[in-house]
């Protein structure tokens, strides 16, 4: 692989860029892997490339039935934060975005993390108490996190109205360290050190059985022949419940439309992400200086990435309420993506009950930030058959009663 | 140098000129102008600077395509970034700025990147910038960020309202062009309600700049006459400046029309955004030419053919002298015969194609004598901020420069592409059609409606059908198909408008000229202007394996500008095709997202902002609330007083001081918020001990009992007082917060699982206000109302009665939240107001106070009554507060009981309900957590428990609070660490929660 | 932005009348169930891509329930029926198959 500087570039100016190679082989799939990964997002890879280089597993696929990051990596708000209210979540999500901080420098890859700063809003009485109570936990859990006043927020975002007037805000939990990335580039470079590792990306290769014998698995059937392994990951998100539905089990999981959208770019006004739960919606702005905002999801089972304009409606209306000069920028594009949501909207990491075939899924709307911890854990999962990231997330907890809940303290959202 | 010719401009009204400043240069245009085309009369050619290099960007094309005209437009509360100037029209007083510069559009800095252009190809910055760590945050990015964004973030507060607007339609015909008028016609004709929308201010689209006749008139006559007849049907609605922006599920169209973007200072809504339910939909939508891939296809004066003949024909503006024509189909070759016919010069016609053509346009074009030269490109274009001339070859070669011509404006045209955004919103999709080189719309799989059959058909160029009479037959067809399909009859004989039929020879694609272009050639060929993709950047990205045309465009940011790829895709995609060798359908199309056209946000969230941004729910008493001191807390879309001030008062000494007075004396609460629901027939107590976890069907009437409610998955959702009204009717209080989401559960239950069981249950929360009557005082309070007897022998707590107090007919629950002598008392919901008036006057010698929420809170937890949304966060079970004694053992079944079987929820080691002191008497933080010893596996420290609410208690006049905590109950005196968030460790003893009247004598004499 | 029919109050309306509540046609599991069978009622999900029996109430309308079976990857809806049913009317199910031959019910 052709390491990736500013040298590369000047050279390869030179002679007008006929040099540069592939980012990542175009693979073909060999007969037997010791593990396959169903699912070239940004989890999927992110596993593949901790079994390799944390484990030294490197004889793997990774097998995504369209392109490679093409489902919600591609398709989300880019928000990275760690601050989350229960223990096993901050644990996970603090990994993760603590490998955000080095991601670029890992991979040889700019995914460009930019840790400007994340704002929650507190806007009722109950969210102030809410995001309190989270700021006390993060200290314990190693999350910096703080609880901010309101004459602060407005000096972290001056663009922002405080002073409602229906919903004035009360103050904010901020995490200076959490952020943005570019969430292609996050698929991309995985994608590119797992090709270099020696594993296998292919590209549209469709999953369209599970072999098992004995209640292990064996392999999977493709749209381009069987392909043996003795371990499989099954990290395709919203598609997780069809694939289960082909390993013989059921998923405690529905799939729902996310939409998000992004304003014409405008010259850069706004520092950091803030996210207002109480009125539903989510700010930040990109490097290309698009207003990218998100807001909550149908309430209906659907799998056609479009979702209902209402929804639209109620995050833009929100917004230009706490952001006053939004209200004459333009929408530039709306998009939808499909989210899986568990029963307690927490993630399941876990093993399944054929032995063999690990799963990863119920990101809901917050995927993103959790790609590298999730694949840090996963890999940690399968190679070794537990990791105390992922106890708690396994999916017997619903059988169980045990919940891993976030909405206590900030409702539902990224 | 552009100019206003002296003849010409068919949409102009130059008995009306208007003055406007662009970058505050005054200049001068007309009614009926576009910025556009007035910058153009006014010598404008150069209009902004590109995204990425800051290349001197003008005009490309005459309308919503335009990738470069974009500016600031107007100031103050009126401004507008990013505006394009060829969708905006000119009116009186307009100020515009040029984008994307510093210090000027002349004279741009940032160009600099234009001279490093080599250095920065696609993707570029995954490649570098990575070193130090840190550099990216703090150096690189503010860089990006500062030469990225287009237009100046807006400063003030939006001076302009907006609406929303719902229409409901058999066919709804996005665009008035030839076809939309005709397919609206068509339709109307047959008895459809028909609601047919333009974008711009024009009917008739671009056929009437194509010349040609129609019925033997010419196309404008012909447009009249249509627009006449459907303006005198009732079944037609017409609307102009009305785009078509999205379409979406089961036929909802969200159109916008923007009302006063052309006469800003008029009164009324700026935009209004229209929702349209149409039981089909027409898009006749037209179809866009596609720019040519040549060297320097970027410099100013280099522009659609046909935009050229817009300024000609419709704004009598020419875009240079000498026009170099070049296309690879006949339809440029009408630029050239309408550029002649102004007085202008053509030095030649560069045609791709090889053999001379026959058809009658080139013949035209020969005949006025213009040089055609077949077989012919471009190999680059001379000039910087403008084009002087340009250097041509071969198509076929490699760009061997045969010849120069001197010219100041280039006409290109690479052939056209429907306009297919409508249809593939909602999942149309698309074929290719080798013949025009273009993707059409796949009629066998447009986007399906809610019974699962098309609900979008196309209409003329936008089916992809580009000659008049074609575009007309395709447009009657689409207009009687929907008719028909909605079960309307088009009257016999009617048929299609008939068009003089003009031949045309066949079109050659190309995709890059010259087809053997070099490296270097290709590096100045744009493919998407605004972002600055050029054909070697697309190129450059198949070469490192982003083949996907997804990764291609993300790769490159092809299409991702503002025109979000009107002009560039399809060419970029084709390149895309021939770096990887193989044909434009398997390389195929990204996905068309919604809206059509960038729409305001403003627009998109209506009338709802400022004030009545969300509905807000009053109370009777709210208005007495707001005009004695009410600081108010927003609880649902309810405002509940928190605190009554007074003068010179805190807030925080407000609540000392309503705690205060209500333990010694007399408060008054506001409690109509609480939820108050009807539960009524002969099975409602059976129900009812399925809700609650206790026992309500034994309840005796006349009798109150505190019940909790449990979701299926065991977690505590409600509480609240319930009292039997009679044999088969109970009233259940509620929270405020669940006074809908409990009805609503209640429902739920009674529709969806035991629907043959006989309750009915009616929200009646609405229907009263309820005032909390409490202190020492209360008592006398009401015996002074007079009316009924409130003694404790008559009405014993938690027991309720009907009666007088006052005159006004009351029903009081003898039941207390506060640990003091308490009544709340209902009335109807007129009296309130009256009620509460007559309560504080008989309370003036008793020493009453209305008090707020968080004395409420403070009240209940000096007695340590659990509050839901304190003690509960979704998280918690009964169980875990203490509460054993509500959860009936006497029952099989109640919602929630099988859930806490479960293995966690019986788990010993579950935190648990206390009261905790702190060793120095002050308050703990809110939301702290105990710390054990040590850490966990993850390197977390260990917690065992959480305040879960606590305050200063006037009363003990010390910090009291609740919290749970692990075998908490057996732990009593201990004391246990609570560090806060201020670097402090609080330090607190675990005692029981209830701190004040732990007989609870207070509530009971 | 679905369009949807209430069989309760024949309304047709707008989505944000409605509100939707997940998989229909479920078993309630109370005390003495299994942990598997109590387990599946709350939370097991069939999430199918294709045809989807769920509940819906007419929540800004006439308040009351029912069913829709709904195409999740279309959006196309078969058809409302009463929420006071444990099974899809045959009317419903001809129409599913009508429209989906190859259509299996999820076991």
């Amino acid at each position: 692989m052709k390491k990736y500087s500013v040298f590369a570039v000047a050279r390869e100016a030179m002679r007008h860029h006929t040099g540069w190679t592939r980012a990542w082989r175009d693979a073909q799939p060999k007969k037997r892997y010791d593990a396959i990964i169903i699912g070239a997002g940004g989890h999927g890879l992110a596993t593949a490339y901790y079994l390799g280089k944390n484990f030294g597993i490197t004889n793997v696929a990774i097998l995504e039935k369209g392109w490679l990051g093409g489902g919600n990596t591609g398709r989300n708000t880019t928000i990275i934060r760690s601050n989350y209210l229960q223990d096993p979540s901050a644990a996970i999500y603090e990994k993760s975005r603590s490998l955000y901080e080095t991601m670029s420098q890992d991979l040889n890859y700019n995914v460009m993390f930019s840790p400007r700063g994340v704002i929650m809003l507190a806007q009722t009485e109950h969210e102030v108490r809410g995001y309190k109570r989270t700021a006390h936990a993060n200290a314990l859990q190693g999350v910096t996190t703080e609880w901010i006043t309101p004459a602060r927020v407005k000096e972290l975002c001056p663009i922002m109205n405080i002073d409602g007037p229906r919903y004035p805000v009360l103050g904010g939990l901020w995490q200076a360290r959490g952020g943005t990335a570019r969430h292609d580039a996050v698929a991309w470079g995985y994608a590119r050190a797992c090709s270099d590792m020696g594993m296998d990306v292919i590209q549209k290769c469709e999953v369209t059985g599970i072999r098992a014998e004995g209640g292990k698995v064996v392999g999977v059937s493709t749209n381009r022949g069987d392909i043996d392994c003795d371990k499989l990951g099954m990290v395709v998100a919203g598609h997780s419940g069809h694939l289960a539905d082909m390993a013989g089990f059921r998923l405690p999981v529905e799939s729902v439309a996310l939409q998000a959208l992004v304003s014409e770019p405008i010259k850069p006004c706004m520092d950091i992400v803030v996210m207002a739960n109480t009125v539903h919606g989510y700010m930040s702005q990109s490097d290309k200086g698009e207003m990218v905002i998100g807001g909550g999801t149908d309430g209906y089972n659907n799998y056609t990435q479009r979702g209902s304009f209402h929804h639209i409606e109620e995050t833009v209306r929100a917004l230009v309420e706490t952001f006053p000069m939004i209200s004459r920028l333009k929408m530039l594009r709306q998009w939808g993506g499909i989210v899986d949501v568990t029963g307690d909207r927490s993630p399941i990491l876990s093993k399944t009950p054929v032995d063999g075939i690990f799963i990863n899924c119920g990101w809901g709307t917050g995927g993103f930030k959790a790609i590298p911890g999730s694949g840090w854990a996963m890999a940690e999962l399968m190679a070794k058959g537990r990791s105390p990231l992922t106890d708690a997330f396994g999916m017997e907890r619903f059988r169980e009663g045990r919940f891993i809940d976030e909405s206590v303290a900030a409702g539902v959202a990224h | 140098m552009s100019t206003r010719l002296a003849n010409g401009g068919r949409l102009l009204n130059t008995d009306r000129p208007l003055n406007f400043t662009f970058n505050g240069k005054q200049m001068r245009g007309y009614a009926g102008d576009t910025l556009a085309s007035a910058l153009l009369a006014n010598g404008q050619m150069m209009v902004g600077r590109s995204f990425k290099y800051h290349r001197p960007r003008g005009l490309v094309a005459s309308g919503a395509e335009e990738p470069n005209g974009l500016v600031n437009l107007g100031s103050e509360g009126k401004f507008e970034p990013n505006a394009r100037v060829t969708t905006t029209e000119l009116f009186e007083g307009l100020k515009a700025e040029s984008q994307n510069h510093w210090p000027s559009l002349e004279f741009d800095v940032g160009a600099i990147n234009a001279k490093l252009s080599r250095f920065l190809p696609a993707g570029f910055y995954y490649k570098m910038f990575m070193y130090p760590q840190a550099a990216w945050k703090h150096v690189y990015e503010p860089i990006i960020r500062k030469s990225a964004g287009l237009g100046k973030a807006p400063q003030a507060r939006d001076d302009d309202t907006y609406e929303h607007f719902y229409a409901f339609c058999d066919v709804l015909v996005i665009g008035g062009g030839v076809a939309g008028l005709t397919a609206a016609r068509t339709a109307a004709r047959a008895g459809a309600q028909v609601m047919l929308v333009e974008q711009t201010e024009h009917w008739g689209g671009r056929a009437p700049v194509d010349g040609g006749s129609i019925d033997g008139k010419p196309v404008d006559n012909f447009v009249e006459e249509i627009l006449s007849e459907l303006k005198s049907l009732d079944n037609v609605q017409l609307r102009t400046r009305t785009m078509g922006a999205g379409v979406y599920d089961h036929g909802y169209v969200t159109c916008y029309e923007r009302l006063r973007d052309h006469a800003p200072d008029t009164p009324g809504p700026r935009h209004r955004l229209w929702r349209v339910r149409a039981a089909h939909v027409v898009t006749a939508t037209g179809a866009l030419e596609r720019p040519l891939s040549f060297a320097g296809n970027d410099i100013p004066g280099v522009m659609l053919a046909s935009a050229m003949r817009d300024y000609v024909v419709n704004y009598g503006v020419s875009t240079g002298d000498r026009t170099v024509v070049v296309t690879n189909n006949d339809n440029a070759y009408l630029t050239a015969i309408s550029l002649k016919h102004a007085g202008l010069d053509v030095p030649a016609i560069l045609d791709t194609r090889a053999l001379p053509q026959d058809s009658e346009l080139v013949a035209q074009a020969r005949a006025l004598g213009i040089r055609i030269l077949m077989g012919h490109a471009i190999s680059s274009v001379k000039g910087t901020k403008r084009v002087t001339g340009v250097a041509i070859c071969s198509q076929a070669g490699e760009g061997a420069v045969l010849e120069e011509i001197p010219c100041d404006a280039v006409a290109m045209s690479g052939g056209w592409s429907p306009v297919v955004h409508l249809w593939s919103h909602c999942g149309g999709k698309l074929v290719w059609n080798a013949e025009k080189a273009c993707f059409s719309p796949d009629v066998d799989n447009p986007p399906k409606g809610a019974d699962g059959m098309g609900f979008v058909t196309t209409a003329g160029s936008a089916s992809g059908v580009f000659a008049l009479d074609d575009v007309l037959c395709d447009a009657h067809a689409a207009g009687d198909g929907v008719a028909t399909t909605l079960d309307f009859k088009l009257p016999k004989g009617d048929s299609a408008p008939k068009a003089t039929r003009r031949e045309e020879a066949p079109l050659m694609p190309v995709w890059m000229m010259p087809q053997g272009a070099s490296v270097k050639l290709r590096e100045k060929a744009w493919l998407d202007y605004q972002n600055d993709v050029k054909v070697s950047d697309v190129r450059l990205a198949a070469q490192e394996g982003f083949v996907s045309v997804e990764h291609t465009k993300r790769y490159t940011t092809l299409g991702m500008a503002t025109d979000q790829g009107k002009l560039s895709n399809i060419n970029g995609l084709a390149t895309l095709a021939g770096a990887l060798d193989t044909d434009i359908p398997s390389v195929g199309t990204t996905t068309f997202r919604p809206p059509y056209h960038p729409i305001a946000m403003a627009a998109i969230g209506g009338e709802a902002r400022g004030d009545v941004f969300q509905p807000i729910r009053r109370t009777p008493l709210h208005n007495w609330h707001e005009a004695n001191g009410a600081e108010f807390e927003p609880v649902g879309q309810w405002r509940r007083p928190y605190a009554f001030k007074r003068a010179g008062e805190s807030t925080h000494d407000a609540v000392m001081r309503e705690v205060k007075n209500t333990r010694e004396k007399l408060g008054l609460l506001d409690a109509s918020t609480l939820g108050k629901l009807l539960v009524k027939g002969p099975d409602a107590g059976r129900f009812l001990d399925m809700l609650y976890t206790n026992m309500m069907s034994t309840l005796k009437p006349g009798k109150c009992r505190y019940g909790l409610m449990c979701s299926e998955n065991g977690f505590l959702i409600d509480d609240g007082v319930v009292a039997r009204i009679d044999e088969d009717t109970w009233l259940c209080h509620t929270t405020t917060g669940g006074a809908d989401s409990i009805h609503a559960h209640m429902e739920e239950w009674l529709q969806t699982e035991w629907w043959d069981w006989k309750v009915h249950v009616a929200n009646l929360t609405e229907q009263y206000a309820q005032v909390a009557v409490v202190g020492p005082n209360a008592r006398t309070a009401l015996e002074n109302l007079g009316g009924m007897d409130v003694s404790r022998e008559a009405l014993g707590f938690m027991e309720w009665t009907d009666g007088t107090l006052g005159g006004f007919p009351v029903r009081v629950y003898r039941i207390s939240f506060s640990g003091e002598l308490s009544y709340e008392i209902a009335v109807e919901a007129s009296h309130g107001q009256a009620f509460w008036d007559a309560l504080m006057a008989v309370g003036a010698d008793l020493g009453v106070m209305p008090y707020g929420t968080e004395c409420l809170h403070i009240l209940r937890a000096e007695k340590g009554f659990i509050m839901i949304g304190d003690e509960t966060d979704g998280t918690v079970i009964p169980q875990d507060l203490g509460l054993h004694w509500a959860l009936s053992k006497k029952k099989d079944d109640y919602l929630g009981k099988r859930a806490q079987a479960r293995s966690h929820m019986a788990d010993p080691n579950r935190w648990k309900l206390v009261g905790l002191e702190t060793v120095d008497g002050s308050t703990l933080p809110d939301g702290a957590y105990a710390v054990g010893a040590g850490t966990n596996e993850n390197g977390q420290r260990n917690m065992i428990g959480r305040v879960t609410s606590t305050y200063h208690s006037p009363t003990l006049d010390r910090g009291i609070a609740m919290g749970l905590v692990l075998h908490g109950p057996d732990r009593m005196g201990e004391v246990i660490d609570f560090p806060g968030t201020d670097g402090k460790t609080y330090q607190a003893r675990i005692v029981d929660p209830v701190f004040y009247d732990k007989e609870g004598e207070k509530q009971n004499v | 932005m679905l369009n949807i029919h209430c069989p309760n109050c024949g309304v047709t309306a707008e989505e944000t009348e409605f509100h939707a509540h997940g998989e229909a046609h479920l078993t309630r599991f109370g005390p003495g169930a299994s942990d598997d069978d109590f387990e599946s009622y709350l939370f097991m999900r069939a999430n199918p891509k294709g045809v989807h029996f769920e509940r819906w109430r007419h929540q800004n309308g006439c308040g009351k329930w029912f069913h829709m079976a709904r195409c999740t990857m279309t959006l196309e809806i078969f058809g409302t029926y009463s929420a006071q049913t444990t099974e899809p009317p045959q009317d419903i199910l001809d129409r599913i198959r009508a429209r989906r031959p190859d259509w299996n019910p999820h076991p």
